[in-house]
């Protein structure tokens, strides 16, 4: 949440979108993504002049050249450092950030998670495609384990971070996950990010059709996405499967799939989601819940308030300031002086 | 001063005159020498001597107690005239312990006044020394003036009847050594006092108790037959008139920013991760809120640099601080930042390297890091500050020109000028440079032109400082290259050509800003000494000394390193020998052979010590002879 930034509620998508030859690959899934982040700007008013979109490196920092906003495509995995410096310059600025698995979880890691820590009101668009693109094909720190890429001809040995699970870690005060071609979802997702106040942590689960076609396909294809994700909506019972017959129990620390209707269950037993809970235990198990064992958890995982740095940072100086008026002079003169004549 | 305490602190004792002393404290870095150091100076400057100092402290915080590893000094100049160095070696040393008198004994000179604790010259600290026998008590030291006192032992005896634990009373004894060659240099005892006072405001018991050990220290010259004279060194009378403070380099740098930022409208970015011997930058800074100072401590040095990026696009006067090891990290941001054209002020304290190097040691072996270290044809100004009170007109003028051209300007300080303190003469904010920021803030002020992120001053070359948030002017930059004028995204071959030249033209036209040159002595003859950073006091003294003798031998103090001064080339040409003694391997050197195409000689002792005058002189007496 960025707070008195005008709102214009007569904007359209291109009015986001810039006379810039887009270049990614045709069939990317980052496309899908620009016009889901394009239709959330229109629709949330804030008009591009008062928007910046920072990025690092990668195909997905490319993100900046195609929207018609202050745009900073940076060197790799600083976009943070970068807007954290950008938002605490301009807080009058909504700050969006595109970055990639690479960029964020290897070669910016540490910035991602001081990001995080510090809670800056910056959303942040992680299109994760499990693979290393712009280089051509390498294995990423979210490629399964046993990914045989040019990179690792005999398979990686390359423990996968959950991205999720990383960001809670992290003190994230915002989670949410969508997948490239779910519209109906990234709409409601990204809509929850740019409301929120604080760092709004979106992981896009991205298909990169050249070098990593079909990894998202278990879970994104139309025939089995009902099956093998579940749709977080808070204050209801998780729900999922295609019949809407099939539900998360739990148990003590541990979620459980169960059939409705079986074995006495009925609603009633479900885990109802608390997107507001402060206690990260729960988004927790949230984040490592994966296929096959569990459907994945889409929509908005945590949504919490906490303090955010920027706005703490201001509130300081406001603070020291208030009454003064600063006086060069006197500072350079400091406490103890002389006079020679 | 108090009536009271001048009167009863008014010695009997005859004084000799001195025109210049330097003292040198030494202790267990635990011994609060920097403390008594810095106070000694203090007192130095408002009775109104010129002072130069130098802290030579190690990078353990507490080394275990009576090691060698574990001393500290505090070497202060002051005298009746103007000085620019703090001294080749010591009149009056001062050791708390033998390991203090092991490593510091070198410093002093034959028959200088060696004033020794000897309640720490125990079995224990002799032998952690490599003493095998009490040098206090054979012939060993019969080259020095020495007197032997029992501090521990008479701060005991002065703080008795106060209840306090031995730990307490242990830290008062340098207040005793404080007030006894306070006694010994007839220095203006308030200056301790208002700080005790001030200092301890909040534990009465503990500031009586310093008062009384200062005093007893003080009263102890007086009294005893120990000390039979005292010198003082007169206020010199050469000092150029006007309000004077003393202030450290880091200091001096922290305030040439907050004084840029306030003059031209902008407001202080500064993005830093704590490192020897940077961070005294950062902690006054971050003191400075008052001023608007966003401090960030960031979490590497990467993020303290781009934050600082990210800071400038948001049109704040972005700057960050570090040392060598930092830059090294940060230089890629540093190309960001020329890519991006942004202002931008990189500030490197260096300190001895290569790697971890010697962290608190001082060292000028990053000038090629400075000019040359980045991927790609990467050009950024640099300017070295040549002492602690000059690094603030370094500081403000980084950030006037980085404003000025839209470019990352590179400040060199180091060590000892960091850590190293002076008299400044304070400038009066009104006669402080002139610093005009034009934002582009609104589609009127393009007068019907097209809207060029990357057009140009005809002048300058800077491209526009683009307010962001201005409806019509939504722009994107980036570290790709970019085509002129508007700056989107070129991969064209012609294009990278012509931007190279440009980014490189418009570091080139910093000169432009560099005034003409000032010689110490004529400007032509037999040597001419070419130095830059913190050798100036060494070099600026040998020189002045050697034309006392009739030598022809005169000093250019380059502030520029790159661009270097337009009439440079001119000068050099009208000496038979050019010599730059530097603290590295010759990298001035270097520069200036490869632009000049000339046979300069370099003097170079890589110690991790500021040069000494003695050394400087004999070097350019050799080239003289020649």
């Amino acid at each position: 949440m960025t707070t008195n930034i005008p709102i214009n509620t007569a904007l359209k998508p291109k009015d986001f979108a810039t006379d810039q030859e887009v270049r990614w690959c045709p069939g990317c899934g980052d496309y899908a993504i620009l016009a889901a982040v394009q239709r959330a700007l229109a629709k949330q008013g804030i008009e591009p002049h008062n928007i910046a979109t920072v990025a690092g490196i990668g195909c997905s920092s490319r993100f900046p050249y195609y929207m018609n906003t202050y745009g900073f495509h940076s060197i790799h995995g600083r976009a943070p450092a970068i807007a954290t410096g950008l938002k605490l310059a301009r807080p009058d600025l909504q700050v969006w950030m595109a970055t990639g698995d690479g960029d964020s979880l290897s070669i910016g890691g540490n910035h991602f998670i001081h990001l995080l820590r510090r809670n800056v009101d910056i959303k942040v668009l992680l299109f994760n495609n499990r693979i290393y693109g712009l280089t051509k094909g390498q294995y990423s720190p979210t490629s399964e384990f046993g990914k045989k890429t040019k990179s690792s001809p005999f398979g990686s040995v390359d423990n996968p971070f959950k991205p999720a699970s990383l960001a809670v870690g992290a003190e994230s005060t915002f989670l949410g996950r969508f997948i490239d071609v779910d519209a109906k979802t990234a709409a409601d997702v990204l809509a929850a990010a740019g409301a929120h106040n604080g760092t709004a942590f979106v992981e896009i689960m991205q298909n990169c059709n050249i070098f990593n076609d079909g990894a998202w396909d278990h879970l994104s294809a139309k025939d089995v996405r009902a099956e093998r994700t579940i749709l977080l909506e808070h204050g209801k019972p998780m729900i999922f499967g295609e019949h809407r017959d099939k539900g998360i129990r739990l148990v003590g620390t541990k979620a459980q799939v169960v059939q409705i209707g079986e074995n006495g269950i009925t609603e009633a037993d479900l885990w109802v989601h608390d997107a507001h809970d402060d206690d990260p235990a729960h988004a927790f198990i949230l984040s490592r819940m994966e296929w096959p064992d569990f459907p994945v958890p889409v929509g908005v995982l945590r949504d919490v308030q906490r303090p955010v740095y920027d706005q703490l940072v201001q509130a300081q100086i406001v603070e020291v300031q208030a009454g003064k008026t600063p006086d060069l002079q006197a500072l350079l003169d400091g406490r103890q002086t002389w006079t020679v004549a | 001063m108090s009536t009271s305490n001048a009167q009863l602190h008014s010695s009997k004792k005859a004084a000799q005159t001195r025109e210049s002393v330097v003292i040198r404290f030494a202790g267990d870095s635990g011994d609060g020498i920097q403390l008594t150091g810095s106070q000694f100076t203090s007192a130095s400057a408002l009775h109104g001597n010129d002072t130069a100092t130098f802290p030579d402290y190690p990078a353990e915080i507490r080394a275990p107690a009576g090691t060698l590893a574990g001393v500290s000094g505090f070497q202060l100049h002051f005298a009746s005239r103007d000085i620019f160095t703090p001294g080749d070696r010591a009149d009056v040393l001062v050791v708390m312990n033998p390991a203090a008198l092991a490593a510091n004994r070198k410093w002093l000179k034959p028959n200088g006044i060696l004033i020794a604790n000897r309640d720490a010259f125990s079995a224990k600290n002799l032998k952690m020394a490599g003493f095998t026998e009490n040098p206090l008590d054979n012939e060993s030291l019969s080259g020095y003036q020495l007197f032997v006192v029992d501090l521990a032992r008479l701060t005991n005896d002065a703080l008795s009847d106060m209840g306090l634990t031995a730990k307490e009373v242990e830290r008062c004894k340098n207040y005793f050594a404080l007030g006894l060659v306070f006694w010994l240099f007839d220095r203006p005892i308030s200056v301790v006092e208002d700080d005790i006072k001030h200092k301890f405001a909040k534990k009465p018991q503990l500031k009586d108790a310093n008062l009384r050990v200062f005093h007893a220290g003080w009263d102890y010259g007086e009294n005893t037959e120990l000390f039979s004279i005292r010198y003082t060194v007169p206020a010199a009378d050469d000092i150029v008139p006007g309000k004077y403070r003393s202030i450290s380099g880091n200091e001096a740098t922290a305030l040439g920013l907050i004084a840029a930022a306030h003059q031209s409208g902008r407001t202080l970015f500064y993005g830093s991760y704590p490192i020897t011997p940077a961070t005294d930058i950062l902690h006054t800074l971050a003191a400075h809120k008052d001023f608007g100072v966003r401090c960030f401590q960031a979490e590497d040095e990467i993020a303290a640099i781009c934050s600082a990026i990210g800071a400038a696009f948001g049109n704040q006067l972005a700057t960050t601080g570090t040392s060598g090891p930092g830059v090294a990290l940060k230089s890629e941001a540093i190309g960001l930042a020329v890519m991006t054209e942004l202002p931008l002020v990189i500030v490197n304290v260096q300190r001895g390297g290569p790697s971890t190097g010697l962290p608190t040691k001082t060292e000028q072996a990053d000038l090629f890091q400075a000019i040359f270290g980045r991927n790609g044809e990467c050009p950024v100004p640099v300017i070295a500050s040549r002492s602690p009170a000059d690094a603030f007109e370094c500081a403000y003028e980084a950030c006037r020109v980085a404003m000025k051209y839209m470019t990352p300007v590179m400040l060199l300080t180091d060590g000892s000028i960091a850590n190293g303190a002076e008299p400044w003469r304070i400038p009066d904010v009104k006669d402080l440079p002139e610093i005009k920021v034009e934002m582009l803030d609104s589609v009127e002020k393009l007068g019907g032109q097209p809207f060029e992120p990357y057009g140009r001053d005809p002048t300058t070359l800077a491209r526009p400082w683009i307010q962001l948030g201005t409806k019509g002017l939504e722009h994107r930059i980036g570290g790709i290259e970019k085509w002129d004028k508007t700056g989107h995204i070129s991969y064209d071959p012609a294009n990278h050509h012509k931007m190279i030249k440009i980014r490189q033209a418009k570091v080139d036209g910093v000169a432009q800003d560099i005034g003409p040159s000032h010689l110490l002595g004529d400007d032509h003859g037999d040597v001419l000494v070419l130095a830059w950073g913190s050798t100036y006091g060494s070099c600026l003294t040998a020189v002045r000394e050697l034309r006392a003798e009739g030598k022809s031998v005169s000093h250019l103090h380059l502030r520029w390193l790159n661009p270097l001064p337009a009439d440079l080339e001119a000068i050099l040409g009208r000496f038979r020998t050019v010599l730059i003694p530097e603290i590295n391997n010759g990298q001035l050197l270097q520069v200036i052979r490869g632009k000049f195409a000339i046979d300069a000689k370099g003097y170079n002792r890589i110690a991790g010590q500021p040069l000494s005058v003695g050394e400087v002189k004999n070097a350019i007496v050799e080239h003289l002879a020649q």
